[in-house]
């Protein structure tokens, strides 16, 4: 895989629990992925803004205040609003059994509990990527007008 | 047999690891003896209970005059809500109140903000105007129970609604007792709930250390914690260092805006945390008594023995519970409460099971209640007085602590302070370090956990969850509305305008929030209000 993995860690809300967000955004950089934390106290819509700039492969969500289900639903509305669902959207946090399968079903691609080792998510974005190149026409398109393009190519698993 | 000799012979036993360490990391040895502890003065580095340096415990018969405050941490969804759990904690023997507040609260929001769509009721109560305390304490006489808010950049404002809350009960100010987190070095060290930057929020601290000596005696203006600064992944040293640094910055910034330290001294206590090495634990407890008399005696010049004493609440490790095999957590708890009692604590919160996944239930939180008081009435460790005192490892380890707490003060000091360590980010990167050592080290199986990275099974835990239902969020919004319609629009103006006048001038602010709260101001009302005098904080970004 020539290009890096583009991971942007994001804490959304009001939630301040960043243990967990720092030592994953650690974890991914120290496998060789690019990651952008996004730090403290960000709004949706500034998260899936970072993320369309900066052209990110993944977003990865932390909630520990009990708002997931609020946020990764606006987090996966803004994202289609902007033509960028192809930017795969992952999460952890304390997150009820329940939630997570509705999440899921939601379009979010993993969520991560308590006590996930992190070479395990480091694997399974590398899975994902790696699933991605995969398919003919991967070329990563910088222009903003073809991301529709990318769109439909999006996960249907 | 010579030591020597025994030693000779240990070494022929082959041993199960490589190296033995604490759960922070620190080698141990196989034994300890008589050597270790060699230097020790009985008089000068332990002394009597209630006694000076108050190793042994702040109170000379401890758990034989009292037992600690059973102290469960809760709050969640409405006033209402909030109001049932506590009467069915006291109703199953809990002594003392614990306020969980949500985070629109915790940030001085209110619920009808656009930051709280999602959050409101969820990891707390939420509240918004005194309408709200009054709910969450109706039926609860405020004169005969402590009541702790676990609050900081809004401290001023739950505790003025508290005072509004008793006042209406006919309970005088000077008759309240509890606690007021009101720390909030550690708020950007660690927990990072804060509104304003750190100078005016130690000028919004030293108002309120002003305020309660005079008019709220009995209350603890500030808990000084290190609870937070261990769940964001520090070590057991770097919990005790930061926080009594954080502690002897409140006692400067205090004696610089002119208060006598045995004034406001006797009225800080402390927060710890009750992590997973047992002992390790109780030697941090045992040094931070010692180390803060010392120091506030020595180079603070205090003269109440009052101001000596480290009282302080313990919880359990939150960060150790695993979603895995739940149940186990319950066992871990309980270790880690025997671990707090035997350390001397004042009050004790202990987590329940099912908190991986969501606020406890009621089932749950009883069985973390009960927990504490099997350890009080049936293991006999509440019998004796520091049980512990003259163990040599207990006591090798406490010196051990106490150096590297001086040692970290030493840096810290050549920062320049607490304070610009802060703005370099130095405790951030410390304890950041330290949860992903933490972490590799689990990972490479150096550390376990059981049902985790040992003993683990293919299952996925059944265990009942507390919903937070969404209509709590419209429902607390309805009510803000109702309060904003009923009151006097004209007298709130009135009373902010005030408050920003006294922010600006440099007049206590206490009073004019008190004002501000009996109008029926809104939290969000008040703090965005001080937010156009003094600005809001930026961290800054490290991992």
């Amino acid at each position: 895989m020539g290009k890096k993995i583009r991971v942007l860690v994001g804490k959304p809300g009001l939630d301040g629990h960043d243990r967990g967000a720092k030592v994953v955004a650690a974890a991914l950089r120290d496998a060789g992925m690019e990651v952008i934390y996004t730090g403290l106290h960000q709004t949706c819509e500034s998260i899936v803004e970072a993320a369309v700039q900066e052209d990110v492969d993944v977003i990865g969500l932390s909630i520990l205040s009990g708002a997931h289900m609020t946020i990764f639903s606006k987090v996966l509305n803004l994202l289609k609003k902007r033509h960028a669902t192809q930017i795969l959207v992952i999460g952890g946090g304390i997150i009820p059994l329940e939630d997570m399968k509705k999440l899921e079903k939601m379009g979010v691609g993993k969520l991560f509990g308590p006590g996930t080792p992190t070479t395990e998510i480091v694997d399974w974005i590398n899975e994902c990527a790696f699933a991605k190149t995969e398919q003919p026409k991967t070329k990563r398109v910088k222009a903003k007008k073809s991301r529709k393009i990318k769109v439909r190519r999006k996960r249907k698993k | 047999m010579t030591k020597k000799d025994w030693e000779g012979k240990l070494k022929m036993h082959k041993e199960r690891d490589s190296e033995f360490t604490t759960v922070s990391g620190t080698p141990v040895k196989s034994l300890y003896t008589p050597d270790d502890i060699q230097d020790m003065d009985y008089g000068r580095d332990l002394g009597y209970p209630g006694e000076f340096p108050y190793t042994r415990g702040v109170y000379t018969n401890m758990y034989r005059g009292r037992l600690w405050t059973m102290r469960q941490f809760s709050g969640y969804a409405t006033p209402k809500d909030t109001n049932k759990r506590y009467k069915y904690l006291l109703k199953h023997g809990q002594t003392g109140l614990s306020v969980a507040f949500d985070f629109p609260t915790l940030y001085g929001r209110d619920s009808d903000d656009s930051f709280s769509h999602g959050e409101v009721g969820k990891c707390g109560v939420a509240v918004d105007t005194l309408r709200d305390m009054e709910i969450i304490f109706d039926g609860i006489p405020l004169d005969k129970i402590s009541t702790s808010m676990t609050i900081n950049p809004p401290a001023a404002m739950l505790l003025a609604m508290y005072i509004a809350v008793g006042e209406k009960q006919g309970v005088p100010a000077h008759v309240l007792t509890g606690t007021i987190q009101n720390d909030m070095l550690k708020e950007y060290q660690a927990q990072k709930t804060w509104i304003y930057p750190p100078e005016p929020s130690m000028r919004i601290i030293t108002d309120i250390l002003a305020y309660c000596t005079d008019h709220v005696p009995k209350w603890n203006t500030i808990s000084i914690s290190g609870y937070h600064i261990r769940e964001a992944g520090s070590t057991a040293l770097q919990e005790l260092a930061f926080t009594l640094a954080n502690g002897f910055t409140y006692v400067e910034h205090g004696m610089q805006a002119g208060l006598s330290v045995d004034k406001f001294a006797p009225r800080l206590s402390f927060f710890f945390n009750a992590h997973l090495d047992f002992f390790e634990e109780i030697a941090k407890y045992r040094a931070a008594r010692r180390i803060w008399a010392r120091l506030m005696r020595g180079k603070y010049g205090a003269q109440s023995p009052r101001s000596y004493l480290v009282r302080f609440h313990t919880q359990t490790a939150g960060c150790t519970l695993t979603a895995q095999q739940p149940e186990n957590n319950i066992i871990r708890t309980a270790f880690q409460a025997l671990s707090a009692v035997l350390g001397g604590t004042q009050s004790l919160h202990t987590n329940s099971m099912d908190e991986t996944y969501a606020l406890p239930t009621e089932q749950a939180v009883k069985v973390a209640l009960r927990t504490q008081q099997l350890i009080a009435y049936e293991s006999g460790v509440a019998q004796v007085i520091d049980p512990l005192g003259g163990s040599y490892y207990v006591e090798s380890l406490t010196r051990q602590m106490e150096k590297g707490a001086y040692d970290y003060f030493e840096k810290i000091n050549k920062m320049g302070g607490v304070i610009p360590a802060i703005e370099k980010g130095f405790f951030q990167k410390e304890i950041s370090r330290s949860a992903y050592e933490y972490q590799k080290a689990l990972e490479q199986r150096k550390k376990f956990q059981v049902g985790v990275n040992i003993f683990e099974e293919e299952e996925k835990p059944d265990i009942e969850i507390l919903k937070i239902p969404a209509a709590v969020e419209k429902n607390q919004i309805k009510e803000l509305k109702k309060v904003k319609k009923q009151r006097n629009n004209a007298r709130v103006k009135e009373k902010l305008k005030d408050l920003r006048k006294a922010a600006r001038n440099g007049e206590n602010v206490m009073p004019r929030i008190l004002a501000c709260v009996k109008v029926y101001a809104t939290l969000g009302e008040m703090c965005n209000t001080l937010k156009e005098e003094f600005g809001v904080y930026h961290e800054p970004i490290i991992f």
